[in-house]
């Protein structure tokens, strides 16, 4: 019993910690964007971001949770010493926190995803054997890295010629924003919504045929976008403005817009990121409380709050200065080129939360800004820093991995003193 | 801490290019105050302007050096980063231009005679006006990047640039009248002044050329 109480709350303060890294750091990139383009205040994205990290962290949050706690392990191997599960996802937590805090105080790109997954193999591969890591799980997630970012670019391209073709090349793009702008809105609440019905409804215990899910994402979808033309449509041009640059009041009705792929982006970072830090927790609350390892265990809805709790503490101490450090630094992200990044972003990390890869937020978005970039969009791009992280991830793998086989073997030795 | 994704964003050229044409042409504009103080004998007044002029050509070239320090060779652009460059350095040669023409005037204390000095100021004036209209379109690359260098907008910057090739056409012409103007009296001035006012006539002509070769910069950035 006491043994059980030690490894749940060195869980949870470890989850915890690691959330709130999460929340004081990754969430900036998710919602830096929409400040930097003057579509949210600093208080108003620290709501939204609040309001969704939580929700998609509790509604959203479960498949992904579930491949970071029995997805790369493979707990057959483990039956006979659970314990060893413990003392490892313990240390893929702390590990993965260390290697996070480290890396973000010399201002190395490093990706939380990346870290996790890299400590969690770490720690099963040396603690445990080679045969205990599901490689083939493993390789799938690594590709993951590599398609994610290539999809949100070829969505963010594709989005935002279409922006250009049907609004900004226009004579009227005002009259043309405002036509095509709900339809936007539309289609970013539409696909969120839905993807969040078909994968996220039955952890919280509802279960939807499809054509019902594909109804209800219609019309929660509607009602959104009939909502935003409403605003679209109070939004009366400033001639002063606009006649110092056109697009003032047209880059006004996309701020309308970027407040609902805000939203979106929020909510995909919360069911995707959660995982990392609660994913660890959920396997050692399970083999703690039963004492065996169970592959069916259900989820408790409590860790996947703690995790979304974490998240927003993370986001209110740290991440607000973050935020708004970022969101200065990105300014050529015009609401017109913010939303394309920030909706094919949003839709890729919510799709990958749906079938439960765990993928980069960051390097996701990092994907669609450049897809915005190739539809010849943005300014400049710094394509060193680009190369750099795309390396990074390299090098986090294996940092994760070394501190986490280090933690393992410290947990190993000394943990059982501490039950016993 | 460094970001990520703040880091992937180089700084944009196309606010600081605005910013320093607008400096070039602030620089051109001082020539009409300049050159009436010049015709009034107010030597005083016209100095001042022409302190003003260094000030701004300063200025003007600060900012050209730290555009070309904020576009290295790693930027991945919508166009060239070498037409954008080319573009900074012919803007910059707008003031450049008004600093030397002023230069000359006042260390020569160099008279407009009287019988062209009203043929000169408007002379100068519609230079001043090529230098505005370079700003006006160079102010559209904002917009021009936003739309991805395509429809409307490029439109708007076309029609912008051909009017800034007429005003340019126009001091072409008001040159070669003010020429022939200054060739009737050049036998009754001093020889050394009328040389010298043939070389300001032509640098103050060129404040237009450099402003149409702005033009001619755009133009390239729109054809990618």
């Amino acid at each position: 019993m006491e043994a059980q109480i030690v490894y749940i709350s060195l869980a949870a303060m470890f989850g915890i910690f690691m959330a709130w890294g999460i929340g004081a750091n990754d969430v900036a990139n998710a919602m830096a964007t929409s400040v930097g383009s003057k579509a949210l205040t600093i208080k108003q994205a620290i709501l939204v971001a609040a309001v969704f990290e939580f929700l998609g962290a509790v509604l959203a949050g479960g498949e992904v949770t579930s491949t970071i706690r029995k997805g790369i392990v493979d707990a057959e191997l483990l039956t006979g010493s659970p314990e060893l599960m413990i003392y490892g996802m313990l240390a893929a937590l702390l590990a993965a926190g260390t290697w996070l805090l480290v890396a973000s105080r010399n201002g190395w790109p490093v990706s939380t995803t990346h870290s996790i997954v890299g400590a969690i193999v770490g720690f099963a591969a040396v603690g445990i054997g080679v045969d205990a890591v599901q490689w083939g799980q493993v390789g799938t997630i690594v590709m993951s890295w590599v398609v994610s970012p290539l999809t949100a670019g070829i969505i963010a391209f594709l989005i935002y010629m279409s922006v250009q073709r049907l609004i900004l090349r226009q004579d009227d793009p005002l009259v043309k924003a405002k036509r095509y702008v709900p339809m936007y809105i539309f289609l970013a609440s539409f696909t969120i919504t839905l993807v969040t019905i078909l994968k996220g409804l039955k952890h919280v215990g509802l279960t939807l045929s499809l054509v019902d899910s594909y109804m209800l994402a219609t019309i929660i979808a509607v009602i959104i976008s009939l909502f935003g033309s409403v605003i679209v449509r109070r939004i009366t041009p400033d001639p002063k403005q606009d006649k110092k640059e056109h697009f003032h009041t047209v880059e006004r009705v996309f701020a309308v817009l970027m407040v609902v792929t805000a939203c979106g982006m929020a909510f995909a970072h919360g069911s995707n990121d959660v995982a990392n830090a609660i994913g660890p927790l959920a396997a050692v609350v399970s083999i703690a409380k039963s004492g065996t390892i169970a592959a069916k265990s259900a989820l408790p809805i409590w860790v996947l709050a703690l995790g979304g709790g974490g998240i927003v503490i993370g986001l209110a101490t740290y991440g607000r200065h973050v935020i708004a450090t970022v969101g200065k630094k990105i300014t050529q992200l015009t609401p017109s080129r913010g939303f394309a990044a920030e909706l094919a972003a949003a839709t890729t990390i919510v799709i990958a939360s749906g079938t439960g890869m765990p993928v980069s937020t960051t390097h996701t978005l990092v994907g669609a800004v450049l897809g915005v970039g190739m539809a010849r969009g943005i300014e400049a791009i710094d394509l060193r820093v680009v190369a750099r992280i795309m390396v990074s991830w390299v090098i986090t793998i294996p940092a994760g991995a070394f501190l986490s086989i280090l933690f393992f073997f410290i947990f190993r030795a000394v943990l059982p003193l501490v039950g016993a | 801490m460094a970001n990520m994704l703040a880091g992937i964003f180089g700084s944009s050229p196309v606010v600081p290019l605005e910013k320093h044409i607008g400096i070039a042409y602030d620089c051109a504009k001082q020539l009409r105050g300049f050159f009436a103080a010049v015709v009034k004998g107010d030597w005083d007044k016209a100095s001042k302007a022409r302190a003003e002029i260094e000030t701004l050509e300063h200025k003007a070239d600060d900012l050209k050096k730290k555009i070309r320090q904020q576009l290295p060779k790693s930027l991945f652009m919508p166009v060239p980063r070498e037409d954008l460059l080319e573009l900074l350095l012919v803007q910059d040669k707008i003031a450049n231009r008004t600093k030397d023409v002023s230069g000359i005037v006042m260390g020569r204390k160099l008279q407009i005679p009287v019988e062209i000095s009203d043929q000169f100021l408007e002379f100068v004036d519609r230079n001043i006006d090529a230098a505005k209209q370079a700003r006006k379109s160079v102010r559209e690359l904002n917009e021009l990047f936003t739309a991805g260098f395509r429809g409307a907008e490029v439109e708007l910057a076309e029609s912008m640039i051909e009017k800034l090739d007429q005003i340019e056409t126009d001091t072409d012409d008001l040159q070669a009248e003010l020429r022939g103007s200054l060739f009737a009296i050049e036998k009754t001035i001093d020889p050394i002044d009328a040389v010298f006012m043939y070389r300001v006539i032509e640098l103050t002509g060129e404040i237009a050329d450099m402003a149409e070769r702005v033009g001619r910069r755009l133009e390239l950035l729109l054809s990618h």
